[in-house]
């Protein structure tokens, strides 16, 4: 597999072209996902993530079923989220749904964690934006728990408290699939991906490299810091935006009138302007290519490197052709490039494959919490979690108490 | 020791501006001020009117570019602060309003603060403690009690605006004098106060 991994992402918009004034349907925007997520493992790139939202102007409220359905059509593409809501969503619920999905996918998924920042989204899922942080630390111990432990009893604030509780399925191979915790602003959740070693994603596409440098910086060596390794060592994946075509004239002209009056920095900046200050390339590929190696220069080598093509009312023909001259012209070179310059010992972009390797190499199949480990068990029936006898379990535990 | 820093934001839009004109004597009274007492001062001018291209970009987008993120940074990194803005609808101007909402919450916490505006005529003089105070108590600034209001006819006759000016940046010199240094609370400072480890963070939880 190779170091870094490269895809797209979507926010899942329903935005009109305001060079045509049509705005997609829900059903040509969903269909258009599938459409988008196939092109992407036909022209080589690694990974897909839908967002999740609960309000319009947005249609991905569900994004295990879509991102099953994408599994189903594909044979390599990693499925992942861009972001899973851990702080309205029920963690036993992501626990169950993304196990689900890393079993059927062959172990092809990862999750991205984030908070959410519509505030009515709250209150309409029990919950309150003021607790944000507090939910996302709380909701992800918990699932972090799920996940490792074959039989979990748990108290908290925000959830109903557990008793005797085992999430099914149990992993694939007992190893949890990868997660990201990703924050655009919060140093806390970059604090929380390096407690745990996970990954950290900074969605930099609408912030200055100064910016993007603080936040990865403190997620390195806080992940140092709690001997995970190395600052170096660290996972890290960011954001990016662009839109290409074989002239830098040409390809300014096309995306002007959308850009202009895009949600979030429509009616702002100049494009050149933004350009300027954040990840946006809109120009020709070797643009685009020269602008992301220098992610490296404030990210460090990093693992997971994400693009927006679908923003902004684009059509979906369009979004398909960038989609083509990202796997054809731009990501080979990044491979190359990045490749040719990357650091002893940093580690590759993380893979189910791998994380089983891993997890047989170091040992900890038997679970972190101290599960027993069946020696006999088949290799795929191997891992983190034991949870051949639930029931006997639950009375063991409670003969302990 | 280094000298402290005063950072005198000021929103006019004129130019000349007579709002920039009070920022610069309640700036020099605040010197004057600190210079009798001993204390090594200076002072920064933060002008709005420049910047309003960006603080409207700013606003819609969360980006600040280089000149406004360099300005937002001379406030909440100040030991003290002199805003100053011209009276519009019987508030502070759109442009005052909209830089002070482009900085986060807590960043001007505990700053020693002195308030000043201009205004056509001395009937707008409210604005100091109808809008102004109100903005600077949510945002926890500490505000001296004296503000100045400077209308069109007090640049003329001998109105008392000289004496109100050197009153307010006495009260803003004693105030910078009396308060310990204050050190920015940076959450991506490890060693400092203002960060939240892991444990600290399950405690909260």
């Amino acid at each position: 597999m190779s170091s870094m991994q490269f895809g797209i992402f979507s926010v899942s918009d329903l935005t009109q072209d305001p060079t045509t004034g049509r705005t997609p349907t829900e059903h040509e925007r969903i269909r258009g996902w599938i459409a988008m997520a196939e092109k992407a493992e036909e022209v080589g790139l690694d990974v897909f993530a839908a967002g999740e939202h609960h309000n319009p102007p947005f249609f991905s409220s569900s994004p295990t079923t879509t991102l099953g359905y994408i599994a189903a059509r594909t044979e390599r593409l990693i499925l992942s989220t861009a972001t899973t809501l851990i702080t309205t969503n029920d963690p036993v619920k992501i626990a169950e749904d993304y196990a689900m999905l890393q079993h059927l996918s062959g172990g092809r998924v990862d999750l991205t964690l984030g908070r959410g920042n519509t505030g009515p989204v709250y209150p309409w899922f029990g919950k309150d934006i003021r607790d944000g942080i507090e939910l996302a630390i709380e909701h992800y111990s918990l699932l972090h728990k799920l996940w490792r432990e074959p039989v979990v009893n748990w108290t908290g604030k925000h959830r109903t408290p557990l008793t005797g509780y085992t999430s099914t399925p149990a992993p694939l191979d007992g190893v949890p699939p990868f997660v990201w915790h990703g924050s655009i602003r919060s140093p806390q959740i970059a604090e929380q991906a390096a407690f745990y070693g996970d990954g950290f994603f900074h969605n930099n596409i609408f912030w200055n490299k100064e910016h993007t440098e603080r936040m990865v910086r403190l997620y390195r060596s806080r992940f140092a810091h709690y001997g995970h390794g190395a600052p170096e060592e660290a996972i890290v994946g960011l954001g990016g935006q662009i839109f290409m075509k074989s002239t830098e004239r040409e390809a300014k002209e096309r995306f002007r009138p959308f850009f202009d009056v895009a949600p979030v920095y429509g009616h702002g900046p100049s494009l050149e302007d933004f350009e300027q200050m954040t990840p946006l390339t809109v120009g020709t590929p070797e643009q685009v290519i020269e602008k992301t190696l220098a992610f490296r220069d404030y990210a460090g080598d990093y693992q997971r490197q994400m693009f927006l093509v679908d923003h902004a009312g684009l059509p979906l023909e369009e979004v398909l052709e960038q989609i083509e001259i990202l796997g054809t012209e731009v990501v080979p070179v990044l491979r190359r490039e990045f490749d040719s310059v990357r650091q002893a010992g940093v580690p590759d972009a993380p893979t189910h494959a791998a994380r089983v390797a891993q997890a047989i190499a170091d040992g900890t199949q038997g679970g972190e919490q101290g599960a027993p480990r069946r020696a006999d068990a088949a290799p795929s029936e191997q891992g983190l979690r034991d949870d051949f006898d639930t029931g006997a379990a639950i009375a063991r535990q409670a003969g302990e108490r | 020791m280094t000298p402290v820093r005063i950072a005198v934001v000021s929103a006019g839009l004129g130019e000349p501006s007579s709002t920039k004109l009070l920022a610069d004597r309640l700036r020099d009274a605040t010197l004057q001020a600190l210079a009798d007492c001993g204390a090594h001062a200076e002072a920064v001018d933060v002008v709005l009117r420049p910047l309003a291209q960006d603080i409207a970009a700013h606003m819609v987008t969360h980006n600040a570019t280089e000149a406004l993120s360099a300005a937002i940074r001379e406030v909440i990194d100040a030991d003290a602060i002199i805003a100053v803005t011209p009276t519009f609808n019987m508030s502070y101007s759109g442009l005052f309003k909209s830089f002070f909402d482009g900085i986060e919450e807590g960043q001007l916490a505990s700053i020693p603060t002195a308030l000043a505006a201009t205004g056509g005529s001395a009937r707008h003089s409210m604005v100091m403690d109808t809008a102004m105070r109100p903005m600077f108590a949510y945002l926890k600034a500490q505000v001296v009690p004296t503000g100045v209001f400077a209308a069109s006819e007090d640049w003329g006759a001998d109105s008392g605006l000289d004496r109100r000016i050197a009153r307010e940046g006495k009260e803003l010199a004693d105030l910078m004098t009396a308060l310990p240094r204050r050190r920015e609370a940076d959450p991506f400072d490890v060693e400092g106060g203002a960060f939240q480890s892991f444990e600290q963070l399950l405690g909260h939880a």
